[in-house]
């Protein structure tokens, strides 16, 4: 059976015959150097949007859960409720429009296309920061910050608040191209970021990340290329070792104080019970693939399962669908997956499986309270030898760009006011 | 949005009947209609499911969209993009449901309420008197698919090698939420639960001796009737026993390192668990925390295949052989048959939920941890099983170990894929419980 969806591809392609994407350079000349860095923007094909919501439409659902609760996953009066408005109200076209607002570009690296939104601030100081996504996000996570963050002066900071913006959309995320080997690691990808800072001139820069974002800006600190200042994360590798071999089914650690015992309670919940997403997709990410990729309700649903089936309690409904459909229109459900069989068995909290030890460079890092878990600022400092900064918020979740941008770009402006 | 396009088992039975192709009513003479209304009456089945509900499914196999494929050129990264191809080729355009319906109604299919649900089952008895009465019990991703070539050699041995002695009258259950059986509404059916409901079956059948049998979920089943020991059971044979003692379960548990001393045996079987737990497992967590979140095996039919046919790599590379033109034990006919019944009876979620009431409604323990069986046990190991479980390992789980067989093939659907040794398993380990004629 030929492949008949969409593939990132397909879309360059049809844009591209439509008119609407310009793929090509503005210099011809560096079009056939690798190091081209092509301007992008992004325009799908009405077809694909009708048969989207033809697929919408033709949900087949199962029978209602058995318990009045979130307990046995997503609740099919929500799904159904979420679905009904992806196929009807929901206006992808507004979500084309804020990318295409933007800068964005392709290069390749590593010999793969990375697709990535490049912001530049009017301020000259600006400190150059790359950021990068998780999942189940993409560049929309970190739409909203592109304005207080390159912006300041517009949104209650100063000048010397300003931030230059680099946001590429992970391989196989997005309208970036999607690895048909395996090796694509935080590793990996970190040194293609550090490729691609350089490849934009930037001489002095920071890295940020939360989810996927954190080990890749972690990576990036720990190779230490020429350069990177410091990283902020948002999703800290602080477990301790005796800590993590309690959560594997060890015996309890003893001498906790209160606010490490609550990490430790949170996670040990976060493992037991919200965790067999990752689990999958750590080993069979081809398996759960061919479930997401062929069917609009089951990609959205196995996308909205994070934060205990209710992300909506943080998010707009309309914010998710843009970072669903972008999934759905990219056909990516398997290719994102895959970066959690890259690292399986490497949990990006333990302080361990992540090498914080190695990270001589400073780090910076944000507790929002509804994260997975709330980082305890012992672990941090015992996790990061050079901690510039420790700050706990009063608001906002695993998404903390997306969830509370404001906030979140106050963070970024406090976490490194020192390295400027 | 269609709120359930699809055919759930009661509107299988509305349009079947509708269309005069269902027997719903009992024809027996003898059963009045005042019979009818009470809640232990059994009640005739059989299935057609309509033609609408078959071109669906192809319609729905034509148009699925693919993920590129693996990177890997192994099933490392789960069910190879080749593979699933094949099958979905296969399914819409050579795969037969209608064979199988008729294979399905040519049996004695009944239905009967039990704690408020239907439970379907396949009740066919040997015309040998002294027939041992044997309720078997199929698992996830399984169905009664599992069980269809066991029945003939089991209830009539005499035409397949055995005597009159090996007959056997058989009792093959839908679990509740799969194939016909009714979807539970509220949580609470799980083994324990599931194997009272067998016993009520049993003795509403009028069987006061009679042995149960189950691998996967079959076997938590009869494990648990054998630790409630309802009247008449007189012993269980499973093929996928839990035997792992509590040191190498502890120690599965955390990722090892294995207790020492094991034997090579043993240590080959913590191996293959040590894989499955490492590698295996993830749809089994997923099921057993969040299955409402599986919309998508209920809306696509690839996906859901997909799903199926990666319970474990050895039967899953065995389903793959079969999709390349080498079958051994399963044939391309026999997984779609199965899959077939999951897609038509949009039983996906509901049958997945059993793993969720599992986990939540019952004390924790590892799927294979020894339950502490006193009454007799046959065993039937076989080499690409989850694991193999060891004779050293079942000797300690079951003190009445009545038997023990190994065998150096056949991977986690023995019924279903050697039916011949099966039926000489089941021969060979009940004969001890039979009264002596």
């Amino acid at each position: 059976m030929p492949a008949t969806s969409p593939t990132r591809r397909a879309v360059l392609a049809t844009a591209a015959a439509a008119g609407v994407v310009s793929l090509l350079p503005a210099h011809p000349a560096a079009a056939d150097e690798g190091d081209a860095i092509r301007p992008f923007s992004v325009h799908i094909p009405e077809a694909e949007l009708v048969d989207l919501r033809r697929r919408i439409a033709a949900t087949r659902w199962p029978d209602r859960e058995t318990v009045d609760d979130r307990s046995q996953g997503v609740q099919l009066a929500k799904m159904q409720e979420l679905v009904r408005h992806w196929g009807t109200a929901y206006d992808w076209r507004k979500a084309e429009a804020k990318l295409n607002a933007l800068p964005q570009f392709v290069t390749e690296i590593d010999g793969l296309d990375i697709h990535f939104i490049h912001v530049r601030s009017r301020h000259r100081d600006a400190l150059p920061l790359i950021m990068t996504h998780g999942w189940p996000g993409s560049v929309f996570e970190l739409l909203k910050t592109v304005g207080p963050l390159t912006d300041p002066t517009a949104h209650g900071g100063r000048a010397e608040d300003a931030f230059d913006l680099v946001m590429p959309s992970m391989p196989g995320y997005g309208f970036s191209g999607k690895p048909t080997g395996k090796g694509w690691n935080p590793d990996r990808i970190a040194r293609a970021w550090a490729v691609l800072m350089k490849r934009l001139g930037y001489t002095r820069y920071v890295a940020q990340g939360g989810d996927w974002g954190a080990p890749v800006s972690s990576a990036l600190a720990r190779n230490a290329p020429a350069g990177l200042l410091g990283i902020h994360i948002n999703l800290p590798a602080t477990v301790p070792s005796d800590v993590a071999m309690a959560l594997a089914g060890g015996p309890a650690p003893a001498g906790l104080s209160e606010k490490e015992r609550a990490a430790f309670e949170q996670l040990d919940t976060f493992f037991k019970k919200y965790m067999a997403y990752a689990a999958m997709m750590g080993t069979r990410p081809q398996t759960i693939g061919y479930a997401l990729t062929d069917t609009p309700a089951g990609l959205a649903a196995w996308m909205y399962d994070y934060n205990n089936g209710e992300p909506e309690r943080l998010l707009a409904k309309d914010d998710f669908l843009d970072d669903v459909t972008l999934y759905w229109l990219t056909n990516t459900a398997a290719s994102a997956a895959r970066i959690y069989w890259e690292t399986a068995g490497q949990s990006i909290v333990l302080a361990a499986a992540q090498k914080t030890a190695d990270i001589a460079l400073p780090v910076a890092i944000s507790v929002f309270p509804e994260e997975v878990y709330r980082a305890p600022e012992t672990w941090a400092r015992r996790a990061y030898r050079n901690l510039i900064y420790f700050n706990e918020v009063d608001r906002g979740g695993h998404f903390a760009a997306w969830e509370q941008p404001e906030l979140f770009s106050a963070e970024l402006r406090a976490a490194f006011r020192s390295l400027r | 949005m269609t709120d359930s396009s699809s055919p759930t088992r009661c509107s299988v039975l509305a349009t079947s009947a509708a269309a005069g192709a269902m027997t719903l009513l009992a024809s027996a003479p003898g059963v009045a209609s005042e019979a009818a209304t009470e809640q232990d009456t059994i009640r005739p089945f059989s299935v057609r499911f309509p033609d609408s509900a078959l071109v669906e499914k192809r319609r729905r196999i034509n148009a699925t969209i693919w993920p590129e494929r693996e990177q890997v050129t192994d099933a490392s990264q789960g069910v190879q993009l080749d593979t699933i191809q094949k099958l979905a080729d296969y399914w819409a355009t050579k795969h037969d449901w209608r064979k199988v319906e008729a294979r399905i109604n040519a049996l004695p299919n009944f239905i009967t309420e039990i704690d408020g649900l239907d439970i379907h089952f396949i009740h066919v008895r040997s015309k040998h008197e002294n027939a041992l009465p044997m309720i078997v019990t199929h698992g996830w991703p399984g169905s009664i698919i599992e069980q269809m070539k066991i029945i003939e050699p089991l209830t009539n041995p005499t035409a397949h090698g055995g005597s009159a002695a090996d007959a056997f009258h058989l009792v093959i259950p839908s679990l509740p939420g799969y194939g016909f059986s009714g979807k539970p509404t509220k949580s609470g059916w799980n083994p324990v639960s599931i194997a009272k409901a067998w016993a009520t079956l049993m003795q509403r059948l009028g069987y006061t001796r009679y042995v149960a049998q189950g691998g996967d979920w079959g076997n938590a089943i009869s494990e648990v009737m054998a630790l409630q020991q309802p009247p008449g059971l007189l012993g269980i044979h499973t093929n996928m026993a839990a035997a792992v003692p509590p040191d190498v379960s502890k120690a599965l548990a955390v990722g090892g390192p294995p207790p020492a001393g094991l034997s090579a045996e043993e240590k080959h079987a913590w191996d293959q668990l040590d894989d499955f737990y490492k590698n295996g497992l993830g749809y089994a967590l997923e099921m057993n925390n969040r299955p409402q979140t599986l919309y998508g095996i209920a809306d696509s039919p690839v996906g859901l295949a997909a799903w199926m046919i990666d319970h474990d790599i050895r039967s899953y590379e065995m389903i793959a052989r079969a999709f390349d033109g080498k079958p051994e034990g399963l044939t391309r006919d026999d997984v779609l048959d199965n899959i077939t019944l999951y897609w038509l009876t949009n039983t996906a979620i509901s049958s997945a939920r059993l793993y969720w009431d599992t986990r939540h409604n019952l004390p924790p323990g590892g799927f294979f941890d020894v339950r502490g069986i006193t009454i007799p046990v046959a065993v039937s190991a076989f080499a690409e099983e989850i694991y193999q479980a060891p004779k050293s390992w079942a000797e300690k789980a079951y003190p009445k170990l009545i038997h023990y067989n190994s065998f150096s093939k056949g991977t986690h659907f023995a019924a279903w894929e050697q039916p011949e040794l099966f039926v000489g398993e089941m021969r060979a380990s009940f004969r001890s419980l039979r009264k002596p004629v």
